[in-house]
């Protein structure tokens, strides 16, 4: 067994249980904590696969950009712990099975898959940044630009649902 | 680091985005906080994120890589609208409480 593989294995059973954590910790602030564990064991696994680029881009974007803002919004909106009602347990026996015979499914659905016909040396260089640049700058270029205006109006939305009403509706 | 790609199968990855999938659709039947359950939709989108970058990898194509590129760009676009309409859903009715936003079914 070599040490990658025993990394992949670490990094999948340390993203699971902090899944497990974001859904079921009581406090969201330890879920907003959890969630950036996973984060960075899913950005480790972009190491694994030889994704440096992504593996970048996840660290700034989701663990930094993504996560300050849940952060921060959850402080503004200070929750405090008791303030969440429960659900009934009924209604979480018939969610976990839901989500376990999702589970299944998807896994059934996996194993009905034939041969994939996977390369035997596929490139390992295509993770790296020169390579994605050639490709996101001649055959991605009108959905790259197209994500700028989706950008610039993200940020206008976000302004102007978050402005203070001058009158009130109700 | 490379070698990981020959020494672990796919269905690793596969099986492990799934059920990351699977976990982050758990969270959202089961919470009611609204930011737990953008939370659980981030995880989601994480655990997609990863099976296209395990067969990008495998397959030795960088298409795959770029989609999870603008996953990741459309992600951050959402997640901030998504908050801002929490802010304000938050500024009227002082919860995030997901159960409160029921006025459409009467």
């Amino acid at each position: 067994m070599g040490v990658s593989e025993i990394l992949a294995y670490a990094l999948g059973i340390i993203s699971v249980a902090s899944a497990l954590l974001v859904v079921f910790s009581k406090n969201p602030i330890h879920s907003v904590l959890y969630l950036i564990i996973t984060f960075f064991s899913i950005a480790g696994q972009y190491v694994l696969l030889n994704a440096q680029f992504l593996f970048i881009v996840q660290i700034i974007v989701y663990s930094g950009a993504i996560m300050v803002l849940f952060l921060f919004v959850l402080m503004l909106l200070n929750l405090n712990k008791d303030t969440e009602p429960q659900k009934s347990n009924l209604f979480k026996f018939i969610s976990i099975i839901t989500a376990c015979s999702l589970f299944i499914s998807m896994i059934a659905m996996v194993k009905g898959v034939g041969n994939l016909n996977l390369p035997s040396e596929p490139d390992s260089q295509i993770g790296l940044v020169k390579n994605l640049g050639m490709v996101l700058f001649s055959k991605y270029v009108i959905p790259f630009e197209l994500s700028s205006v989706l950008f610039i109006s993200g940020m206008v939305g976000a302004v102007m649902i978050g402005k203070k009403e001058t009158h009130d509706i109700n | 680091m490379t070698d990981v790609i020959r020494q672990i199968d796919i269905s690793y990855y596969v099986y492990l985005s799934i059920l990351l999938f699977s976990i982050g659709v758990l969270g959202v039947l089961i919470r009611r906080n609204a930011i737990i359950l953008f939370m659980c939709i981030e995880l989601m989108l994480n655990s997609v994120n990863l099976l296209f970058v395990a067969f990008s990898s495998y397959r030795g194509d960088a298409n795959g890589q770029l989609f999870v590129f603008f996953i990741m760009v459309v992600a951050a676009a959402e997640v901030a609208v998504g908050l801002a309409i929490l802010v304000m859903m938050y500024r009227n009715t002082k919860s995030v409480d997901v159960s409160l936003l029921d006025k459409l079914k009467n």
